[in-house]
């Protein structure tokens, strides 16, 4: 008769040697490297370091390939390495007016100093399935030379002033200058989300955010549930400079340099009983090449600033604890995805319920209505 | 059918058991994690039913699947524990299975079925049949710890609804249930009253189990590592699931014994025997099952 469920600790080594094979595919094709996911998958790479706020491009990659190509389980890997690390720092605010840029473009101004630099990008290409591509594995770039120096970034670095200085002239644009003393910021890594969370809080959790989540809610803005009225001031990707200060040293020094997306979108402001009108702000960073997370979080960040700024809050983008509860990836797929874990003794509760409820409805419906009948 | 309960407790042997004892810390976290999580439990024991924020990490396993527990454990863990873990009651379930392979490989300490035997007990979704004893630990594993998250998504609203003890809202909502179905419909998770000040999520407890937190011997724990939550209930501390004088808190009762050992006073399961629905009941505190059936 009844065969209880057994033989879980087998089941799952089974279920890891499984999951190898389909890791690899058919094994009469060379196997993939962490190398070759690391420079030729990078899109990918620069996501999973994101969202796993860890920027290491050789450990993203490995965990890509861990992950079977699979980003949300890459980042919980990466994640779950981080989490044991030792925190040693904090940096100096990144000066990402001397980043050696790779791409710059602004939607404000047709030419401003620094000039456009449309840089690597997918916007203008036409998609349209390349089969050369698959025809022989040749993509047509493959004789392009690296280039042959690099560009100096940080200090003694050209500088190239952010759109936003260039309107502050005007004083047409909030400012946001750093506050005295430098604070680091909360942790989130270390600290648990409270709330109401100031806004260098918020910007953290955005930029572990889940990349899709934050295009939606972004997205919802444009379409009114929040009122927004945004204009890329601008979009710029290159390699900035890492500082730290050591207390004994007193100077700052060094430690090499990350790549970075950073996108600083201005929205009009009418103004409030306090405040004149003027342009306001909302900032995006990522790692890496990441217009669109950077895009969407910006938008998402001046959304989260209403109640400062005294507008009414109405739609969920604008609210703290829909948006910043809801924008971790490996929550939200862990608290998802633990519907598969088993559920005996609660849905037994519930049989038990709709039984005693139905059994309830049955007795009544069977029962003459003397009311009614004479 | 008399192997029914029986869980091989024997370490696993993978490739990776090695060299995981060699590359972390004794059961996973670091020491400096364990204290900000020990210092966290220590408030949560003094103000019985608070939730008390903590700085959760990622763990290897994911959110939902028992993170908070396994912090919360790894934290109060030493060498000389004696360790159970159980989901839905039963030591054999694969989530069970895989979180206590994930402590004898990280923290390698001895592991036992037997509630009696257990120093800690880690649990999702029950608790043992068998009393707890003084001394012993229980964890719970807490997806939601706000009982008033469905009724209120706000945390800044349900913090303030804590710290005034203004618990309309949950009393509204049962007072609901009795004017729509005659009776409480809610059977898991039902709320409780800890030590007459805070209203506290049982976690996912069927509503048959929450009398045995009432001035339970043993210190009980709760995780939520999504949530970053910690909370507790020390021993011999008042537990009340809510009520109303004229419909008070009563729990599940089955028609039915269990078919392997004939208990009658135990947490039943459900088992569909075949196609045309043919059901068995069967106790889901599989150690009790067991041992029953040892016994006679």
């Amino acid at each position: 008769m009844y065969v209880a469920v057994k033989g879980g600790e087998t089941a799952i080594l089974n279920s890891y040697r499984l999951l190898a094979e389909q890791r690899r595919g058919d094994n009469r094709l060379p196997e993939l490297s962490v190398s070759q996911i690391q420079q030729q998958l990078k899109l990918a790479v620069d996501r999973v370091m994101n969202e796993g706020s860890v920027y290491d491009p050789e450990l993203a990659a490995l965990a890509i390939k861990q992950a079977s190509g699979d980003l949300i389980e890459a980042i919980f890997l990466l994640r779950a390495y981080r989490a044991t690390l030792p925190r040693l720092g904090t940096t100096k605010p990144l000066q990402t007016d001397r980043m050696s840029l790779e791409r710059r473009i602004s939607a404000t101004f047709k030419d401003l100093p620094g000039g456009q630099v449309l840089g690597p990008t997918y916007d203008y290409t036409q998609r349209l399935l390349d089969f050369t591509l698959l025809a022989n594995g040749q993509d047509a770039t493959a004789d392009v030379q690296p280039p042959s120096h690099v560009l100096p970034t940080g200090i003694g670095a050209a500088v190239t002033p952010r759109v936003v200085e260039l309107l502050n002239h005007e004083g047409l644009i909030e400012t946001r200058p750093i506050p005295p003393g430098d604070p680091s910021p909360v942790d989130l890594t270390r600290e648990p989300l409270r709330f109401p969370a100031v806004r260098s809080t918020r910007l953290q959790n955005l930029a572990r955010g889940d990349e899709g989540f934050l295009l939606a809610m972004a997205y919802s803005t444009q379409r009114g549930y929040a009122h927004s009225h945004p204009f890329v001031g601008e979009v710029r990707l290159g390699q900035v400079a890492i500082e730290i200060e050591p207390e004994e040293l007193g100077f700052a020094i060094s430690m090499g340099d990350i790549e970075i997306t950073e996108c600083e979108m201005v929205n009009q402001f009418a103004g409030s009983k306090t405040e004149p009108p003027q342009f306001t702000r909302g900032y995006g960073l990522a790692f890496g090449h990441s217009e669109r997370k950077a895009m969407a979080m910006s938008l998402v960040d001046r959304a989260l600033r209403a109640d400062e700024l005294g507008e009414p809050i109405e739609s969920p983008a604008q609210m703290q604890e829909f948006v910043l509860s809801h924008s971790d990836s490996l929550e939200a797929s862990g608290f998802v995805q633990h519907l598969k874990l088993p559920h005996y003794v609660d849905f037994q509760s519930e049989l038990e319920l709709i039984r005693k409820m139905r059994a309830a409805a049955n007795a009544k419906a069977a029962q003459p209505d003397t009311g009614v009948t004479a | 059918m008399n192997a029914l309960n029986e869980v091989s407790l024997e370490p696993l042997s993978d490739t990776a058991t090695d060299d995981v004892q060699a590359n972390f810390n004794f059961a996973y976290l670091d020491e400096r994690t364990k204290r900000m999580i020990r210092r966290s439990l220590l408030k949560a024991v003094a103000i019985p039913g608070y939730q008390v924020p903590f700085g959760s990490r990622e763990m290897p396993l994911p959110y939902g699947w028992g993170t908070g527990g396994i912090q919360v454990t790894a934290a109060v863990i030493g060498p000389d524990d004696v360790l159970k873990i159980i989901d839905q009651g039963s030591d054999d379930t694969v989530n069970a299975v895989n979180i206590r392979r994930f402590f004898q490989r990280t923290a390698g300490v001895e592991t036992t079925t037997h509630t009696r035997a257990a120093t800690l007990i880690q649990t999702r979704h029950r608790i043992p049949e068998i009393p707890l004893q003084e001394g012993q630990v229980i964890v719970y594993q807490v997806p939601v710890p706000e009982p008033m998250q469905r009724l209120e998504p706000r945390e800044t609203e349900t913090r303030t609804l804590h710290g005034l003890a203004e618990y309309g809202l949950m009393h509204v909502k049962l007072y609901e249930d009795i004017a729509k179905y005659g009776h409480i419909a809610t059977t898991y998770d039902y709320p409780v009253l800890v030590n007459g000040r805070y209203i506290m999520a049982p976690s996912p407890i069927p509503k048959f189990d929450n009398p045995k937190m009432h001035m339970n011997p043993a210190l009980q724990l709760f995780g939520a590592g999504r949530e970053k939550r910690i909370y507790a209930v020390p021993p011999y501390t008042s537990v009340e699931s809510l009520g109303f004088e004229d419909h008070p808190f009563e729990v599940q009762r089955w028609d039915a014994a269990c078919a392997l050992c004939g208990a009658t006073d135990s947490f039943l399961d459900e088992v569909i025997t075949d196609d045309s629905g043919s059901r068995m009941h069967v106790c889901s505190d599989s150690d009790y099952c067991q041992s029953r059936q040892d016994a006679s």
